[in-house]
């Protein structure tokens, strides 16, 4: 198992957020973690990736990445293992990188600090960026002249640099329009195909999870209400609010009107 | 009726409706408007209730002039055609209580006698699924779906033929997403109300929309009954966002093709979210033809017309060929 998740509980001050007693990330697997807004799903990548503490939150419990205990890590040690490791992409692309550098510069400065040369770092900038099929002469852009598509394909091609075996992404699509969000899902799924990276795909858009994962647990009120395999788990959710959700949601032919 | 001929509206130096034409019934109707972001289907509902200027073309409601309409003319038209948005909480004064905020349409267009007005304030909010409790209310202390509601309830009071929906439901959960949408088939049918529905949502149009018009770059595409316009779509750039739509049941949409990295040419800086708009600056032609992959020459050069094309119009010079073999066009955001 890639990344283990037990008896993770999240706080801000007296409330609890998260609750969740269960949640494996296999390795090449790509997870589905669902809800509504409010439901924690936000906050449990976040407390993964060991930034819910700067939020305020306290967090307990264990999360381990290929055995390694991720919630007594310091710091320092967490810079080294974010990216490295463990990546995150966001649902606002463009302001996840910061406006006032070029796009190759965040690349060089990050794979710097990962131990890369400079001329390394060029070098695996402009791989990566064809490996998601954007141009290298956008790195010479800053952020703001970017579409919202290719800064989301831009922070996939940053993890994929830094070489991540495991990526958060928390509603990745959700600002993208759907032909854009077709093309970045596609991506997402061809990177694990030819890289073999793990996904925890956080989404409030079932019929994209739908597609993209082998798995899906679905959350509410913090807590993991229901999973199973994907297919089967939007078939015949087990829960009432599973049914509730998955009835919920709008189709392409099957109209009244 | 609600009839729009060759509107233009622009912004300096960009055109964000191009000489759209279409005619919404009287109701029981719903006219679906869909496209993505920097489609101009925002822009054209703002200007169908004059929030934004036209720089050219018609809108006549029942026969009468809109756009240059004053004074009384103007006021029933105000009446008549309502609009609700996105984002409920930019429409709601937060300091004014629930109750207030329904009754001023009501006041400001003397719908109902001043001793009336409670009365009329429950009525809407019970119509709307609110118990009359919440005209006590202020609107932080609603949830999102309950402010969608007030702000609907806001548009009925003064009784209008037509409502202009601006997203009404995408920045709500599914589950509340659902329930607006039922509430507005259910108004739709005990009001006789017909609505412009604008979202970029295929499924949720086509749920409470008979017809349907496509809008890309400010112009419209293609346009026909709904069934029809979603099941054999005829323009390729319909034929694109159909496919991209993810299904519930059968998993991913139709894989796009790995296209080859472009070269970035040229300077302009395109726009955060409107992928479609880094193309807005080419001269002439079809507006879709750098993404897609029926253009020839004659795309580059000459805009085609909307025509009659089996059953439907679109504008488009190969809908013949795009309905015989449905293409996948390729993203924007990779070849800019």
């Amino acid at each position: 198992m890639t990344l283990e998740v037990r008896n993770l509980r999240v706080s801000f001050g007296q409330r609890t957020v998260v609750a969740i007693d269960a949640l494996d990330l296999g390795d090449g697997e790509i997870l589905g973690l669902v809800g509504e807004s409010g439901s924690g799903k936000s906050i449990t990548s976040l407390s993964i990736i060991g930034l819910a503490r700067s939020l305020g939150a306290t967090v307990s419990g264990s999360i381990k990445l290929d055995g390694r205990e991720l919630t007594t890590l310091g710091e320092r040690e967490w810079r080294e293992l974010r990216g490295d490791r463990i990546a995150m992409i966001f649902q606002a692309p463009i302001s996840s990188l910061n406006p006032v550098m070029r796009v190759g510069d965040v690349f060089v400065r990050a794979l710097r600090l990962h131990g890369a040369s400079r001329a390394q770092a060029r070098d695996r900038a402009r791989r990566a960026m064809e490996e998601v099929v954007l141009s290298p002469q956008l790195l010479a852009r800053y952020p703001h002249q970017l579409s919202g598509g290719q800064a989301q394909r831009v922070a996939i091609a940053m993890a994929v640099a830094l070489r991540a075996r495991v990526l958060l992404a928390d509603e990745p699509t959700s600002a993208l329009d759907v032909t854009v969000q077709a093309e970045i899902l596609s991506l997402i799924g061809r990177m694990r195909l030819e890289e073999g990276i793990s996904v925890l795909f956080v989404s409030h858009d079932l019929a994209v999870v739908a597609g993209l994962c082998d798995r899906v647990a679905i959350m509410r009120a913090g807590q993991i209400v229901e999973s199973g395999a994907t297919a089967a788990t939007l078939r015949a959710p087990a829960t009432e609010y599973g049914r509730e959700l998955i009835a919920a949601v709008p189709r392409l032919g099957d109209a009244h009107a | 009726m609600l009839e729009v001929a060759d509107l233009i509206v622009r912004y300096g130096p960009v055109t964000a409706v191009d000489g759209v034409s279409l005619t919404v019934p009287d109701g029981p109707f719903g006219f679906g408007l869909v496209g993505e972001s920097g489609s101009g289907k925002t822009t054209l509902g703002r200007a169908l209730v004059r929030l934004v200027p036209a720089a050219a073309g018609t809108v006549a409601y029942d026969g009468q002039d809109v756009l240059r309409a004053r004074g009384e003319a103007l006021r029933r038209y105000r009446r008549a055609v309502q609009i609700v948005f996105q984002d409920p909480d930019s429409t709601l004064d937060p300091r004014m209580r629930v109750g207030a905020a329904v009754a001023e349409g009501l006041n400001a267009h003397r719908i109902v006698a001043r001793d009336q007005v409670r009365a009329r304030v429950a009525s809407l909010l019970q119509e709307v699924g609110l118990e009359p409790e919440f005209a006590q209310r202020l609107p932080h202390q609603l949830s999102g779906g309950q402010r969608q509601r007030v702000a609907i309830a806001r548009a009925l009071a003064v009784q209008p033929a037509l409502i202009v929906l601006d997203e009404p439901t995408s920045a709500l959960d599914v589950t509340v997403q659902a329930r607006v949408l039922a509430l507005i088939g259910e108004l739709r049918e005990q009001r006789s109300l017909s609505y412009l529905l604008i979202s970029h949502n295929l499924a949720v149009v086509e749920q409470l929309c008979e017809r349907t018009a496509v809008l890309y770059l400010g112009q419209v595409v293609e346009e026909g009954e709904t069934a029809l316009l979603l099941g054999t779509p005829a323009h390729p750039y319909t034929q694109a966002l159909r496919a991209a739509v993810p299904d519930l049941e059968t998993g991913l949409p139709t894989p796009a093709p790995r296209p080859q990295p472009v070269d970035a040419g040229g300077d302009h800086a395109p726009d955060d979210d409107g992928a479609a708009r880094l193309h807005r600056d080419h001269p002439g032609g079809c507006p879709f033809h750098p993404r897609c992959p029926l253009a020839v020459d004659r795309c580059r050069s000459e805009r085609p017309p909307l025509r009659e094309v089996a059953g439907r119009r679109v504008a488009c010079h190969r809908a013949e060929e795009a309905l015989a073999s449905p293409t996948v066009a390729v993203g924007s955001d990779t070849a800019d």
